[in-house]
């Protein structure tokens, strides 16, 4: 039963990374706008980070 | 003419720049509602648009609101860039004043939802290690690793229960202390008892202890509340929206004759302000220029406009159907109708008698149930003579197996599914209690105006007129902008289309254009060359056609009904529901609606003062009332009444302080709320039953100290889900009610 004094506190160990992962995504808006987040993902160019420290070869023509 | 003049003339579009906030590091930043919006292409559209105007730095569209938020530098752009921008690629957008959305508080929202995260990561740990001691209780697990089991439950349930079960306790002290019970007491006295007792029973290092009843039992119940919360806030975003999309300005002419647009809050008297044709009047005052026709229908519930010339006293509200006018502040008179409207809708508000939601009644009667039982099971031990410690376990036992898990989802989970349902038929459910309010009504008092009719000229003698002659007419109309042709344009929207020449608009008069070198006009009697004694005069509107030389033509206008008043009047009779119409418009036009939708009491003429004194009547009469009305002057009856509806394109002193508002130009969805209403409570109650019913069996098992962790647990994991079961029933019937 010695193992439980390992596997115990990594059990929760890993449980809390989980919950502060929830809190950061909350925390950093992930949550705001469900139905648009659920469409984003059928965008042509898979890019989410701001459009303007993108290259200006990688933007769109129209 | 130049982006920002238009913008001003334009009645539909106020100038985004007074809506416009400082952001930091001298960033302007504008939020726009987009009603369009409803795919990832919108999505793309609108964001795409944006980031492509010089001076942009961010532009995020949210496609739950409805609304795009914009960041950029004021030195390179202006915000009626942004709008027209937005046009360009096809979308109509509109700013949204952002103090309204103060209303709605959103951290309230994150942190039920930061409560929730941490009871559910509470509940699943604990569970884990609850699910091992239950199993080793009948195994072989040693009682120095059952400690050290218990322990680690304690580690994880302390702070969890500390922090996730705060707006229990908060809810639960506020209510205590001012001296009413509802469902938040016994919730904090059970979760904080539990605690408790299961960390003295870890020091003891007893066999049983209940840390995973009360997290489990505060993860339930937090995402009963935030479903709850979130269903409001989404129907009251959309509310939000809706006043936004109407929220107009002011173009006020300076002593320089140049136009500008000012909020309409700022408007002060003495300014002088154009009105163009079709626009609101924004501020009381009198005409100085022009003359017109003025709807006041909105106000007063007239359906037929009113002449106004220079001179004629014109009141907020009013829309200006006519031609163009300028017009000249006033200060506000204290016996105006609005002034009496403000005084009206506050003691109304006074009077409204407070509501007692079914949840917090029943609360009244099972807290102390619950109390007096736990207490009577202690007695009973003690006498039957337990050690006390035993006694006082068995005590806080009862105490967990009834706490109201499945009574605090019984209504929240409901209201979620019924406001869902109703938000897909366009129905946006304001407050809180108004569907159990709406459960009780037996009277419906409907307003006339704009609400049993659609509120806007219709053309109703379209099937006298020769088919060449209304698409004649429909192809001129479509070219202005004017109330009575864009109610012209629509009747005739599949006529073949005529290519006109030389379209040229006299403002007040009426439209003028050429077709193969003859000339065509469209406008008032007087414009089009007709004589005034040659038809009998019809009591609304007309618009003339006259071709070349030819007889000129009549195209007659009215306020028509909404195309399913009578066969919702007809169902809400069925239903047994009493209906009358209270109307503020004139007593012909009353009883020609009244008659033809077969209602026996009606009231015309009546004044905001004497809608109330009908409703306070009713009430005496020991009626529930339900008011539906759009206009400025049911705004004190919507407030005074029992429940109340509005259409979206109502007031927007009456859109706030009716308790639901309806899109679109059918009365079915009224019908569809009642019955939502209604399955609702009938819903509540049955789970309510099955709380009790659930209650009858663990009680008596808890009393007599049957009731380990483990029972505590299966009995209430299956209430709560038999109940969000039977919630979900609401769900199912409403899709089926959908399919034709």
């Amino acid at each position: 039963m010695n193992i439980l004094v390992f596997l115990i506190p990594a059990a929760l160990l890993l449980g809390l990374l989980g919950l502060a992962a929830f809190l950061w995504s909350l925390k950093s808006g992930q949550y705001d706008d469900l139905e648009g987040a659920a469409q984003r993902i059928l965008f042509d160019d898979d890019d989410d980070r701001p459009y303007q420290d993108r290259p200006d070869d990688d933007r769109p023509d129209d | 003419m130049s982006h920002a003049a238009e913008a001003m003339l334009d009645p539909a579009r106020p100038d985004p720049g007074l809506f416009v906030r400082d952001a930091p590091g001298g960033r302007a930043h504008l939020d726009l509602v987009v009603q369009d919006m409803h795919c990832a292409g919108c999505l793309r559209k609108v964001e795409r648009g944006l980031h492509e105007l010089p001076g942009v730095e961010y532009a995020r569209a949210n496609l739950s609101t409805k609304r795009v938020a914009v960041r950029w530098d004021p030195r390179k752009l202006k915000a009626d860039a942004i709008v027209a921008r937005l046009a360009e690629v096809g979308f109509a957008a509109v700013p949204f004043d952002s103090r309204l959305a103060a209303a709605l508080d959103e951290s309230e929202m994150k942190s039920l939802l930061r409560a929730m995260g941490v009871a559910g990561f509470a509940a699943a740990n604990v569970m884990l290690v609850s699910v091992s001691v239950w199993s080793g209780l009948v195994t072989d697990m040693d009682e120095t690793t059952r400690a050290f089991f218990h322990w680690v439950s304690a580690l994880i349930a302390l702070p969890a229960v500390a922090y996730a079960g705060q707006p229990f306790f908060r809810s639960a002290l506020k209510a205590l202390r001012a001296g009413t019970m509802n469902m938040d007491v016994p919730i904090a006295l059970a979760v904080i008892l539990a605690t408790s007792m299961s960390l003295v029973q870890t020091i003891v290092n007893a066999r049983h202890v209940y840390f995973d009843a009360s997290v489990t039992l505060l993860f339930f119940l937090l995402i009963g509340r935030y479903l709850d919360m979130q269903a409001r806030a989404r129907a009251c975003s959309a509310a939000q929206n809706l006043l936004g999309l109407r929220a107009t300005a002011a173009t006020v002419i300076g002593p320089d004759g140049a136009l500008r647009s000012v909020a309409v809050e700022n408007v002060e008297p003495g300014m002088r302000l154009a009105i163009a044709a079709g626009a609101r009047i924004p501020a009381d005052g009198e005409i100085l220029t022009g003359t017109s026709d003025i709807d006041t229908s909105l106000v007063t519930g007239e359906s037929l406009p009113e002449a106004v010339k220079p001179g004629s006293a014109v009141f907020a509200g009013t829309l200006n159907i006519g031609a163009p006018l300028t017009m000249r502040v006033t200060k506000r008179d204290d016996d105006s109708l609005l002034a009496e409207i403000v005084r009206l809708m506050e003691s109304a508000e006074q009077g409204r008698a407070r509501y007692v939601r079914i949840a917090d009644r029943a609360a009244r009667i099972y807290s102390p149930a619950v109390h007096i039982m736990a207490f009577a099971t202690m007695i009973l031990w003690f006498w039957l003579g337990a050690h006390w410690e035993t006694a006082l376990t068995h005590a806080i036992a009862v105490l967990i197996i009834t706490c109201p898990c499945a009574l605090g989802l019984a209504v929240p989970v409901v209201q979620v599914v019924a406001t869902g349902r109703l938000i897909r038929q366009g129905v946006f459910v304001k407050a809180a209690d108004a569907l159990e309010r709406l459960a009780q009504i037996d009277t419906v008092v409907f307003d006339k105006t704009g609400t049993l009719t659609l509120g806007r000229p219709q053309l109703i003698n379209a099937g006298d007129v020769a088919s060449a002659d209304l698409a004649l007419a429909v192809a001129l109309a479509q070219q202005s902008r004017h109330p009575l042709s864009r109610a012209l344009a629509e009747a005739g929207s599949d006529c073949p289309a005529v290519a006109l020449t030389d379209v040229d608009e006299v403002p007040g008069m009426g439209l003028e254009a050429r077709l193969f070198g003859e000339i065509i006009r469209l406008g008032n009697a007087d414009f089009a060359g007709a004589g005034r004694n040659d038809t009998e005069r019809h009591a609304g509107p007309e618009l003339w056609l006259r071709r070349g030389g030819a007889q000129p033509v009549c195209f007659r206008f009215a306020d028509t009904l909404r195309p399913d008043a009578a066969a919702a009047i007809g169902a809400l009779k069925r239903k047994g529901f009493a209906v009358e119409l209270l109307s503020g418009d004139r007593e012909p036009a009353v009883r020609a609606a009244a008659e033809t939708l077969g209602i026996a009491e009606w009231r015309a003429g009546a004044r905001p003062a004497e809608k109330i004194a009908r409703l306070e009547a009713l009430a005496r009469d020991g009626r529930t009332v339900l008011m539906i009305g759009d206009g400025l002057n049911d705004a004190p009856a919507l407030r005074a009444a029992h429940v109340s509806i509005s259409p979206a394109d109502a007031a927007d002193v009456s859109q706030t302080a009716a308790d639901f508002i309806f899109q679109g130009a059918r009365l079915a969805p009224v019908i569809e709320t009642i019955e939502v209403a209604l399955k609702s409570r009938r819903l509540v109650f049955e789970n309510f039953g099955l709380a009790l019913a659930y209650n009858a069996v663990a009680v008596p098992l808890a009393v007599a100290g049957f009731v380990t962790p483990l029972v505590a647990a299966i009995a209430m994991s299956s209430s709560s889900i038999t109940v969000i079961g039977n919630a979900l029933r609401l769900n199912r019937r409403g899709k089926a009610a959908q399919q034709p």
